[in-house]
This record gives structure tokens, C-alpha cells and sequence, in this order.
């Protein structure tokens, strides 16, 4: 063993320089998270929150047993949602598709006015969430069916255009460029060189995206957008805890169901 | 010679081949449209009074009023910021053991039932959902939203976490084990340094997906900027809607691009 | 002369000159081999003339029209007299191959036409003539991305003749492919050259294919031409010439050292099996 005396016996994983900066940047998230804590509890009433779980022994007491009979009543408004999403989807596609060719660099047919333009959109489209959408769509043209496709519609635009706009960025240039040697006109261009590249991500990114849809329509009925989110609100406004057990059961069920069909399709596809 | 080719050519199918099949789809779809639009009953009078309004709100979004209700706005903004960065940071805090107990490769079986299970639960529901329940439970206020935040977070993070420890390199964990470490030892040396940086990366997402979602939940009285936001929706007041509308959008554009250059810092 | 490159120019927005002033003529029926380093302009120079790339200036006369000077609307109607072949192919991977030879009618016919797959029957009959020409009649259906590189080659000749060209650029249409299949490619080459009386300039970085298959090689470096001539001048000064010191002798002897290997290999496979 005496050989090796003459090397260090401290080893450290870091320099202490960069040991230092860790330290203080825990240090700093900690002050952060408890200045936050404090700014954000200065309002709250700790007695409803120490009451919370006999609150919740309540509710769900009163949550079972489910009360099945009321499933019929349902089928109308989840048949409602569904269109919803299928509908908001078919909208908000159509519309992504000329948003996502003018925000690829590679096709947006003028980079300096309409590309960001397009991005602008899509950033917009994805920063305010479907309910937010729908609850500005009730208040303009009134509770029902239609706010709640535009809503979901509106919402898409982002998802659907930026996905599609990366994999249009992302088509091999070559490809495009055999097709232009060809003598091929800009729309024959589009035609041949760029759409059938894109054309597997598209249907994948537009299941993908009906799929989250029917997800999102299940609530939107909470702001008057219809579909089964009416009667969940309904339910709740009454107290009637046993229905809202059977309305999230089913929106559960809507929910694997659209997943399972969406992997499937997607899985064709490719 | 010329006329010994065909002068047709058509594109066979590629997905569906059997023209029944193809042929069945294509009418179900086209049934299921006219049926679906059938069934919408759309008040054509009340969306052309709403037009009225739609350009009030298309106004209102261009030329934002910040100014009178600024107090009201401020008061949002900063709840949702403080409930976005605690409940990420409880959120990514209980991620990890979970997330751990939810990998096949390191948790004995029953713990891993069970975390998978806290795992489905808080992705199956909708935030929104559970908003509305822990409003119930703790009343109204950004701590149910702190709390409704969190728990999506365990379910996010958890699950994308167990994922990923599921598919570290085993020969790595092997040698790992092989110099006769124990269970916390292999964690340590063999999972941490290959989930880490993909940690991080999804923490940041999370954290600005938490922000966005703290903007929904207020609608239900969980409080934050949504609550501002519906307020003011349901007042009308389509200039101060339409400035917060532009404040989430910032934040958001600024979140999203501060995330991926500190990701890019970190790698 | 069918082909006349008169003073052209390229220099690129980074300051960097790609080519300087080349002066080339091509004849009818002539197939020019461009060698050079990489980076010597040589995929510039044939971008140049169909204008995949802008020239900087000067003059691309393909019979009595200057390319060089055309609006974008005529310039399309002139590529259809230009067929090109490029590296890797740049075959719509998932079109079928079909799809992709009568994209070589895209010029002449409308935009509706070509998105509902309906071509006049003598397009669809010729493109039929081609493919069976270059040996994959039976393959018209498939999608390219299922053939081999050779077979995805051949098709992209099928469609550089759809156009019914006068002129064929080919960008090293063998860069991507083993020794074997790479001669029966440029053999194919040739024999369609000959058959038609089309020029072609032919890019490529293998000087002893060129010499093998070639009527005249052109030698590019830094964008200048320093050599033009038959293939049996290219002696050992021209190649350093044009590359720079490098033992040429080596090359040859690499080539056939790679032939020698193959043919033991395919002893060894025809063993095993």
C-alpha cells in the first residue's frame, strides 16, 4: 500500500467553486419557496383548511354508493362532448394548416410580416387553455354546443400548428429540391415535395390532439359550453354527490376509451 | 412500341387496401358528420347579437386596459406566481420517491401497485376536477389551488419519472451492484446521474404548464389570475380581460423561452 | 453547342467566392466528368445552371436562352429541359415510384391535374417506357423508400427523363452507392446519353470511374477551372494539380485493392451459403 501515499486522499466530485454556486442556489430556491409560501398562505384561513379532511369523509360518504339509474340521462350530453371534440378538432385543424405553412422558415411566404405573425398565434392559441376560451365564447355568443367547438377549436390552432410547423422545418430539402428541378410550380412543389413528408405527422399530431380534445370537452361544460360538463355542474350545484360519482366514472371510461382509439389509429398510421 | 404500356395509371391504396373496408369508413364518417352537425342546435339570432360583442372583445384585446384594474390584477398575477413555483417545487419533491416506488426495476412489488395507482388517479383526473373538490374541502382561495397544482404534478413528473428509471441502462445499474452496493448506494450512482438532467428539463415544463393551468382553476375559486380573469369576463369589462389575457400570454412566451435557454444552460 | 457557361460567377452572402469566372462549353451528345476537391464549387456549379443556385453573374446559355437571366415563371419552363440525378437519390421517399417518375412531368402539366393523379395517357405510358428501360417495370407500385439504393437511383433517371430533357446534370450520382452498383449506374448513364444524344455533366469524386466512363474531364479547384481535357491526359501532375499533393498512385491501388476485396468476399458469402 505504500506506494500510493503520495496521492491525494480528498476527492471531490466538484470544484468548490462550482460546490459554492450549488449551495446557494438551493439556498436561494429554499428563501423563494417559503418567501412564496407566506405571500401565498397570508390570505388563507387555516380553520376550513385543519377541517378539510372531515369535509372530505363528507363528501365522499355522500359520493357512494353511485347512483347508476342516473346514466341514461347521460348519453345525450356525452354524445354532446364527443361532437365536441370531433367537431373543434376537424375546425381547429383546418385552421392550423395555413398557420403552420406560414410559420415554417422554410415555407412561410413572407419571414419578416406573416411568420410571426403565425407564431404570435400559436403561442396565443396555446397559452390560454380550452376553458378560458370557452368561458370568453359563452360570454360573446352565448352558452351552448357552438362556444364549446370554437373553444376547443381556438385551442387546437396552437398544438396542431406547432407540432405541424416543426415537422415541416424538419422535411428533407433535397426531396423538395428534385421536385423544383423538375420545372414544378410552387403549389406542385407544396404538393409533392413537402406534403407527403409531412403527411404521417400530420394525421398522428391531429389524433393526438382529438384524443386530448375529448378530455378537455368533458369539462368545458362547466362555464355553459354543453356537453357532460352541464350536468356535472348541475349535479354539484345541487349537492347531489351521488351523480357526480357516476358523471366522473364516466368521463373516466370517454377518457381510456378515446386514449385506446388513438394509440391505435396512430399506430396504423405509422 | 408506344402503345404496348398502359395509358392509365392509379395510386393503389396505402393504408386500407380492402376497398369494403374503405368504402364502410368513408360512409360512417360522412354519416357520422351529418349527424353530429344535425344535433347542433345553435341560436343563429344570439350569435349575431354576439358578434357585437366578439368585436368589443376583439377591441378590447388590442387596445388592453391594465390601468383600472390593475390592483385586482397584480393581486391575481402574484397569487398564481407563488402557487406555480410551491406547488412545483412540493410537486417535484414528492415526484421523486414516487416516481422511484412506481419503477419496476427498483420497488418490491406492492409498493409499485400503489404508486402507479396514486399515479393514474392524478392523471386521470382533470385538474379542473380536483380543483373543484379541494374547493370544496378547503375552501376557496389559492391554497386549494396550491394543492390542486402539486397532486398533477406528482402524477405528471411521477409517471414520466418511473418511465424513465424503467429504461436506464441495466448493464450500468449491473455494475453498480456488482461492487456490492446497497439499495440507496444504487440509486445514487446508477439511476440519479442518468434521470437527472431529464429531471430538470421536465421540472422547468412542468413549472410552466403549472402557471398556464393556475389560470383555469381560478374559474372554479381556486384562486390565481383565473379568478381575476373571470371576474372580469363576467363584468363585461372585455379591456381588462383582454390585458390579462395578454399578461398569461407573456409570461407564458417568457416562461417557455427562459426554460429552454436554462435547459440548454444545464446540458 | 448546347450548353455554353459564359463568365459565371457565384459568391455567397458570407463573402465566400464559390466560383470565379468559369467559362464552359458543352456539345451535344457529350458527357463532361467534374472532378475536384470537395468544396472546389462543383455541386455550385451545377446548381448554377438550372438555378437551384443564383449565380452571381454571368451567362448560362442553354441553346439560345440565357437561364441566368430569366423571371421565375420562365425559368420553370426552361428546367423542364434540364433533367437532374442527385446524390442519395432525393427520391419523394413516401410516394411510389410511379409518383415519382411522372413528378418528372410536373412542368407540363396543371396543378390540378398532377394533384389528382390524373396525367395525360401519353405521360403515364412513357413514364411505363422508362421504368421498364431502367429494369423496374415491376416495381411501379411500390413506395420508394422500399427499394435499394441502386434501384432508388435508377428511378431518379427515370424521372430526370420523364422531363424529356436536353441536358442532364448529374450530381455525384454515386456517392452512396457500393463499386459494383456505382459502375452499373454509370453505365446506364452512358448508354441513355448515347441513345438520346443528351449532353450531362456529371459530378463526381471518384477519378478513376470518371476516367472509366467519361468522354472529357473538367478539373475544378476553388471554384477555377485548371484542367479540360480528354481522361488519358489526367496525368499524376494535373490530379496534384487539381488536389493538391497526394499520392495517386496509392488511390488507383485503393481501388483495386476494394475490387479485390469484394470479389473475396463474395467468394466467402457463396461459401456460407
Amino acid at each position: 500500500m505504500s506506494e500510493i501515499d503520495h496521492y491525494s486522499q480528498v476527492w471531490t466530485h466538484r470544484t468548490p467553486k462550482t460546490r459554492l454556486m450549488l449551495w446557494a442556489f438551493w439556498a436561494a430556491l429554499v428563501a423563494l419557496f417559503v418567501w412564496c409560501w407566506q405571500v401565498m398562505t397570508a390570505g388563507t384561513i387555516w380553520a376550513f383548511v385543519w377541517d378539510a379532511p372531515r369535509q372530505a369523509a363528507d363528501i365522499g360518504s355522500r359520493m357512494f354508493p353511485p347512483r347508476l339509474s342516473y346514466l341514461p340521462e347521460l348519453m345525450g350530453p356525452l354524445w354532446d362532448t364527443i361532437n365536441i371534440a370531433t367537431l373543434g378538432t376537424i375546425g381547429g385543424v383546418i385552421m392550423a394548416v395555413p398557420v403552420a405553412f406560414a410559420a415554417a422558415r422554410n415555407t412561410s411566404p413572407s419571414p419578416a410580416i406573416l411568420r410571426p405573425v403565425a407564431l404570435f398565434i400559436i403561442v396565443a392559441s396555446r397559452s390560454i387553455n380550452s376553458l378560458i376560451w370557452a368561458l370568453l365564447l359563452v360570454a360573446i355568443i352565448g352558452p351552448g354546443l357552438l362556444a364549446g367547438i370554437v373553444a376547443i377549436a381556438l385551442r387546437s390552432i396552437g398544438f396542431v400548428g406547432k407540432l405541424l410547423y416543426e415537422a415541416i422545418e424538419e422535411t428533407d430539402r433535397r426531396q423538395i429540391e428534385a421536385i423544383e428541378a423538375t420545372g414544378a410550380s410552387g403549389a406542385q412543389t407544396l404538393s409533392y415535395g413537402i406534403v407527403p413528408q409531412i403527411l404521417p405527422a400530420f394525421w398522428g399530431i391531429s389524433v393526438f390532439r382529438w384524443d386530448i380534445n375529448i378530455r378537455e370537452s368533458t369539462i368545458l361544460g362547466l362555464v355553459g359550453a354543453g356537453g357532460i360538463g352541464l350536468k356535472l355542474q348541475a349535479s354539484m350545484n345541487t349537492l347531489a354527490w351521488s351523480q357526480v360519482t357516476v358523471i366522473l366514472l364516466l368521463i373516466l371510461g370517454t377518457v381510456i376509451v378515446s386514449e385506446w382509439v388513438s394509440a391505435k389509429v396512430r399506430q396504423a398510421l405509422i | 412500341m408506344e402503345g404496348s404500356y398502359p395509358s392509365t395509371w392509379r395510386r393503389p391504396p396505402q393504408i386500407l387496401t380492402d376497398r369494403r373496408v374503405r368504402i364502410g369508413l368513408q360512409v360512417g364518417i360522412a354519416i357520422y358528420l351529418v349527424l353530429a352537425i344535425g344535433t347542433l342546435e345553435v341560436d343563429w339570432a344570439r350569435v349575431a347579437t354576439g358578434m357585437e360583442r366578439g368585436q368589443r372583445f376583439v377591441m378590447g384585446f388590442l387596445q388592453p386596459d391594465f390601468v383600472s384594474r390593475w390592483d385586482d390584477i397584480l393581486r391575481g398575477l402574484i397569487e398564481s406566481l407563488t402557487m406555480t413555483l410551491t406547488s412545483t417545487v412540493l410537486g417535484v419533491a414528492l415526484s421523486v420517491p414516487l416516481g422511484i416506488g412506481a419503477a419496476r426495476n427498483l420497488a418490491p412489488r406492492p409498493v409499485y401497485y400503489v404508486c402507479r395507482s396514486i399515479i393514474a388517479v392524478s392523471r386521470s383526473l382533470q385538474e379542473i376536477i380536483i380543483a373543484i373538490f379541494l374547493v370544496a374541502m378547503f375552501g376557496f382561495g389559492p391554497f386549494a389551488g396550491f394543492l390542486t397544482l402539486a397532486f398533477a404534478t406528482i402524477g405528471f413528473l411521477g409517471k414520466l419519472l418511473a418511465d424513465d428509471i424503467e429504461e436506464i441502462d441495466a448493464r450500468q445499474a449491473e455494475a453498480v451492484r456488482a461492487t456490492g452496493a446497497s439499495w440507496g448506494q444504487l440509486v445514487n450512482y446508477a439511476v440519479q446521474p442518468q434521470v437527472m438532467p431529464r429531471l430538470i428539463g421536465l421540472s422547468l415544463y412542468r413549472l410552466d404548464i403549472n402557471f398556464r393551468e393556475s389560470a383555469v382553476i381560478g374559474i372554479v375559486g381556486a384562486g390565481g389570475i383565473g379568478a381575476t380573469l373571470n371576474t372580469a369576463i363576467d363584468r363585461y369589462e372585455y379591456d381588462s380581460a383582454g390585458a390579462i389575457l395578454l399578461i398569461i400570454i407573456g409570461v407564458v412566451m417568457i416562461a417557455e423561452y427562459g426554460s429552454s435557454y436554462l435547459r440548454k444552460f444545464l446540458q | 453547342m448546347m450548353l455554353r457557361l459564359e463568365g459565371l460567377s457565384k459568391t455567397y452572402k458570407t463573402g465566400d467566392t464559390a466560383l470565379g469566372d468559369v467559362d464552359l462549353s458543352v456539345p451535344k451528345g457529350q458527357i463532361v466528368g467534374l472532378i475536384g476537391p470537395s468544396g472546389a464549387g462543383k455541386s455550385t456549379l451545377i446548381r448554377c445552371i438550372n438555378r437551384l443556385v443564383e449565380p452571381t453573374k454571368g451567362k448560362v446559355m442553354l441553346g439560345d436562352v440565357d437561364l441566368a437571366a430569366l423571371g421565375k415563371r420562365e425559368l420553370r419552363r426552361q428546367r423542364r429541359r434540364i433533367g437532374m440525378i442527385f446524390q442519395e437519390y432525393a427520391l419523394v421517399e413516401r410516394l411510389t415510384v410511379m409518383e415519382n417518375v411522372l413528378s418528372g412531368r410536373l412542368g407540363y402539366v396543371s396543378f390540378w391535374r398532377s394533384f389528382l393523379r390524373r396525367y395525360p395517357g401519353a405521360d403515364v405510358q412513357r413514364a411505363y417506357r422508362l421504368l421498364d428501360r431502367v429494369g423496374l417495370i415491376d416495381h411501379a407500385d411500390k413506395r420508394a423508400d422500399a427499394l435499394s439504393g441502386g434501384q432508388r437511383q435508377r428511378v431518379g433517371i427515370a424521372r430526370a427523363l420523364a422531363q424529356d430533357p436536353e441536358l442532364l446534370l448529374v450530381d455525384e450520382p454515386t456517392a452512396s452507392l457500393d463499386p459494383k452498383t456505382s459502375r452499373q449506374i454509370m453505365r446506364l448513364l452512358t448508354e441513355i446519353c448515347a441513345e438520346r444524344d443528351l449532353p450531362a455533366i456529371v459530378n463526381i469524386h471518384d477519378v478513376p470511374l470518371a476516367q472509366q466512363f467519361v468522354q472529357r474531364i473538367v478539373g475544378l479547384r476553388a471554384g477555377r477551372i485548371v484542367f479540360d481535357g480528354s481522361p488519358d491526359q489526367l496525368t499524376q501532375s494535373v490530379l496534384t494539380e487539381i488536389y493538391g499533393a497526394e499520392d495517386w498512385d496509392a488511390m488507383r491501388k485503393d481501388d483495386e485493392d476494394q475490387k479485390s476485396a469484394e470479389t473475396e468476399q463474395r467468394a466467402r458469402l457463396e461459401a456460407i451459403a
